[in-house]
């Protein structure tokens, strides 16, 4: 492309990204500056904001528990998906008319699925009424250490149908001749999955691990319309923490965490993309082992 | 046998995803009573029955619907600050995401890789991490407690543009130097073929974009303290004894237009979802 065309590429871009430097990236320069001074005087006081939320008992339970359940939500959803894809695969007929039931949670708004959630999980909701009848007592879900794990089954619930939707298309990318190579060789179900299919969906799990991250933040929209500012302590989330210390007006403590939470975001998101795009030679050597042996 | 097996596996998943909605769906059009008689642990302090969850009303009735849309007001307040919302918002996303994505697809220009990657964590972030920014500016431009603070930032969207980003390189090269050649001027071949062949990708950004926009749940509660502006995604109903028909009626309306969107665009859905998947 010459001279010129380099500046039209600028004049495409510049509304959108002058929009993204007035709203977010500029003023995210001065809440850095704030993280590092006192909120009412305002002076420089170091990395003392710092200090003071790693010390905080709310930022430590909201860290963890933030970071439970990442661990625990996205490896139950990108497996759970997975297998529902892989069964999808090969139904024609079925396949694209459940790919399109799975995705409807996504079109629900959080506040219909609030009513729902509060049928469901209540004291005497169906829930407990249906656990009832092998004789197990009532739970109340939602205030209980039960309440970490109906958060997890709303995030299953509504991003199946989005993972579902990727694992397919990866699915879908895997060239027959490779299957039908391996099938030649005798190798069977199992091992063509972990052989073939594990290995060239790379790609695709970077992608879903990523969009996965993204979407299990907007979990708190839920936790937020069901229990309010302060839930049961087991699904008490950063997002949580930020939106108490953000009505408290706390704006040090709030700059801070926004600076270490941006910090780690960035981390995660580029050491998965090298952590998957590293993976890809080793993966096309295996297969070429595998075909050979 | 076992493909059976599989299928019917996979049935029941799909009733049990969509068995939440049914419920709301029918509990909607069940009479005061029965709704109450079905919700009485909900309602009171009842503890010696469990929530019935049927799914076929005994006597169906439009009632609720009716109450919700001509008694109450500031339903159709909240319903329409949707629409002021989503509307500004989606034009917004067209207006400067549809020519930055083709900027970032089709040329080459200084730092092009590190706006990008910015742009790809910038779509990352959750609210919570932006929020103090998003106010600090609002506040300067005093347009805190104003729609046009929910609208402004949710416009600037890095997410719309990197799902039309995807598709637009897609769009072989040979095609615009064949139009360059014919004597196109960039902003022709951005008219007259970047849009048209990229549409697909802009609808798709904007089905996804809609179904964002009508959920804005964070936003709204931030910045707007005055409650007669807040949105659908806001509106709560009381599940109290007189008003649980109408708290199933509302959310049911609430859901119509994301479900609406959702059939009509399906395909769009899907090839979106598939877009913001990271191919390079």
């Amino acid at each position: 492309m010459n001279k010129s065309g380099r500046f039209t590429g600028i004049f495409f871009i510049l509304p959108s990204f002058i929009g993204v430097l007035i709203f977010v990236l500029l003023p995210f320069l001065d809440v850095v500056r704030r993280s590092f001074t006192s909120v009412v005087a305002g002076e420089w006081v170091g990395l003392k904001n710092y200090q003071v939320i790693f010390g905080n008992g709310a930022f430590q339970l909201a860290a963890v528990n933030t970071l439970k359940f990442l661990l625990i939500c996205m490896p139950i959803l990108i497996g759970l998906s997975l297998s529902v894809s892989v069964c999808l695969d090969k139904q024609a007929k079925f396949g694209h008319m459940l790919k399109s039931v799975y995705l409807v949670p996504m079109a629900v708004p959080v506040a219909s699925i609030v009513i729902i959630w509060r049928v469901l999980f209540h004291k005497q909701g169906i829930i407990s009424g249906l656990i009832g009848i092998f004789g197990l007592d009532a739970v109340d879900w939602m205030n209980s250490k039960y309440a970490f794990w109906v958060l997890v089954l709303s995030y299953v619930w509504k991003n199946a149908g989005y993972n579902i939707v990727l694992w397919m298309a990866g699915l879908a990318a895997i060239p027959d001749s490779i299957y039908e190579a391996a099938k030649m060789d005798g190798a069977g179900g199992w091992q063509i999955f972990c052989k073939i299919t594990l290995p060239n969906l790379g790609k695709v799990a970077y992608t879903i691990t990523i969009l996965s991250l993204l979407n299990s933040f907007k979990v708190f929209r839920e936790a937020y319309l069901v229990a309010g500012d302060y839930p049961h302590d087991s699904m008490y989330l950063l997002q949580h923490l930020f939106n108490n210390w953000y009505r408290e007006l706390s704006l040090d403590k709030l700059s801070a965490a926004a600076v270490i939470v941006a910090i780690v975001i960035t981390l995660i998101v580029l050491q998965l993309g090298r952590l998957f795009y590293e993976e890809e030679p080793r993966n096309k050597r295996q297969r070429r082992r595998f075909r050979s042996s | 046998m076992k493909r059976k097996l599989i299928i019917i596996l996979l049935m029941i998943l799909a009733g049990l995803i969509c068995y939440p909605i049914i419920f709301l769906i029918s509990g909607s059009f069940m009479s005061g009573q029965e709704l109450q008689a079905n919700l009485k642990p909900l309602l009171t302090d009842y503890t010696d029955a469990y929530i019935a969850g049927g799914l076929i009303p005994i006597f169906p009735t439009l009632k609720n619907y009716v109450e919700i849309l001509m008694d109450s007001p500031e339903f159709f307040v909240m319903f329409w600050n949707s629409v002021k919302l989503t509307v500004p918002i989606m034009g917004c996303q067209l207006l400067v995401g549809v020519p930055a994505a083709w900027g970032f697809a089709k040329y080459e220009f200084p730092l092009k890789k590190t706006i990008f990657m910015i742009y790809i964590i910038l779509m990352m972030m959750p609210f919570q991490v932006t929020m103090l920014s998003n106010y600090l500016i609002l506040d300067k431009l005093n347009l805190i407690n104003t729609h046009l603070s929910v609208i402004l930032p949710a416009g600037f969207s890095t997410f719309s543009v990197f799902i039309m980003y995807r598709f637009f390189s897609d769009i072989p090269k040979e095609i615009i130097e064949a139009a360059k050649i014919d004597g196109a001027g960039a902003l022709q071949v951005f008219r007259y073929l970047a849009l048209p062949i990229g549409s697909a990708g802009i609808i798709s950004a904007m089905v996804l974009s809609f179904l964002e926009c009508w959920n804005l749940i964070e936003q709204p509660m931030t910045f707007l303290s005055d409650q007669s502006k807040w949105p659908l995604s806001l509106y709560l109903p009381e599940i109290s004894p007189g008003t649980a028909g109408t708290a199933f009626a509302a959310s049911i309306i609430g859901l119509i237009p994301a479900i609406l969107i959702f059939l009509a665009g399906q395909d769009y859905l899907e090839r979106g979802i598939m877009a913001s998947a990271v191919k390079e």
